[in-house]
């Protein structure tokens, strides 16, 4: 199996379409079959592209410290092993912030009291089934006032569908933060979006930076192009990057996305480009 | 009594900051005796959750009232299962501040104010 993922330094370049293109593509003029996964937790909109039957649900939980007041001495020492600083003792009382914690253990572990216990709290939900061209999807939606994206998607990502796909398309959430690192771990290749402006290239290079930590592959696409794309054909070109695409900048195209439809669904055309994009994915990857 | 007030640099007589979980300083003042020291505010580095820390420290310091501009919603969450009484103020010297605080001119926080910091 393969696994290519999709990931901008900031949200609105066209990650999503180019995910559900390539989806689409893939699947029906390549017959493979295909499985995407919407990373974006904080607003997964794949869905509205490729119009699954969410048949399977699974709500994620995270493990939640409860203190016993009871059996508790106010001896603070949880407080002092929290990393995340979602533990204090006032008054001889431990007070947990649950937004604040990462459900470590620590705390339970080290309490010298055993006067504290774990309890479930959800944080969100997963879903998957069959949509458009028999592609399947799967989604994680964070709860709303929920401030931990990141086991969202380890928990979908390591959720998986009985039959392994040839390829799956892992879209990202948009930045560079944890959320990030968390989606493209694992990739085999990262197309990494953007837009030829100042900010498309600021948020290209942080993107980027995301793929070197990591040890990942990475090609560019280039969206909206249009007059100004010097900056980032120079960086592209002195970080060994290649521009695997160019989508230009189309009136048209614009349209046809706020109508809920893909690139090849207004363009048919680009699916030659999508084709020849992953054979050369392929062929990079057998490179190196 | 004790008094704690933010403040960016550690000085009792130049402007006292606005910010509770991440300012640099905190003056405490003992008003019996008018003696002041200076402490380092040891949560301001933390990624997250500097507000729940900075009342646990001043708690344990004996502080009684705290001054600053404002209280997040985890810092005011730990202010009430504490014995510290939060202040409000706008501008002024610590020095300025405890005056005003023993004239009885400035309020207290009836909630939390300013948008939480999540990582
Ligand atoms: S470590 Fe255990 S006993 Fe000590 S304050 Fe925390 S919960 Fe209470
Ligand atoms: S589980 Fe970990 S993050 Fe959560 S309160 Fe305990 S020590 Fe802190």
């Amino acid at each position: 199996m393969m696994r290519i993922a999709i990931a901008s330094g900031k949200g609105g370049t066209g990650k999503t379409t180019i995910a559900a293109s390539l989806a689409q593509t893939l699947s029906r003029e390549k017959s493979l079959s295909v499985l995407v996964s919407d990373c974006d937790v904080e607003g997964p909109n794949l869905h509205l592209y490729l119009q699954p039957d969410f048949k399977d649900t699974k709500p994620v939980f995270q493990m939640i410290p409860e203190v016993d007041n009871e059996t508790c001495t106010g001896c603070g020492i949880c407080a002092d092993v929290c990393q995340f600083n979602a533990i204090v003792v006032l008054n001889d009382k431990p007070l947990v912030f649950p937004e604040l914690c990462h459900g470590c253990g620590s705390c339970t572990l080290t309490c010298p009291e055993a006067a504290i216990r774990e309890v479930p709290v959800k944080i969100g939900m997963l879903m998957r089934g069959p949509g458009k061209s028999q592609i399947n999807l799967r989604q994680g939606t964070l709860d709303i006032g929920e401030p931990q994206a990141v086991p969202i998607i380890s928990a979908l990502k390591k959720w998986y569908f009985p039959e392994i796909p040839d390829l799956e398309i892992i879209d990202s959430p948009p930045g560079a933060s944890c959320p990030v690192v968390e989606a493209l771990r694992g990739a085999d290749y990262v197309l990494l979006v953007t837009e030829p402006t100042p900010f498309g290239l600021h948020d290209l290079k942080q993107a980027y930076q995301v793929t070197e930590e990591l040890g990942l592959h990475a090609g560019v696409i280039i969206n909206r192009a249009s007059f100004d794309e010097k900056g980032v054909r120079e960086f592209c070109l002195n970080h060994d990057l290649p521009i695997l695409l160019q989508i230009p900048l189309d009136q048209q195209i614009g349209e046809g996305i706020a109508r809920g439809k893909t690139l090849v669904e207004i363009f048919p055309e680009y699916e030659e480009e999508f084709i020849d994009m992953y054979e050369d994915i392929k062929k990079r990857l057998l490179e190196c | 009594m004790k008094i704690a007030i933010s403040s960016p640099d550690g000085k009792a007589d130049s402007e006292f900051s606005g910010r509770f979980g991440r300012c640099e300083y905190f003056i405490l003042m003992q008003t019996d005796t008018d003696e002041w020291e200076k402490v380092k505010n040891p949560a301001r580095g933390s990624r997250g959750g500097s507000g729940p820390q900075v009342v646990q420290f001043l708690a344990n310091q004996g502080v009684d009232v705290i001054i600053s501009g404002r209280y997040g919603p985890n810092a005011y969450t730990a202010l009430q299962a504490s014995a510290v009484e939060p202040y409000l103020a706008q501008s002024g010297t610590p020095l300025d501040l405890l005056g005003a605080f023993r004239e009885g001119k400035l309020r207290k926080a009836a909630g939390p104010s300013g948008p939480g910091h999540h990582r």
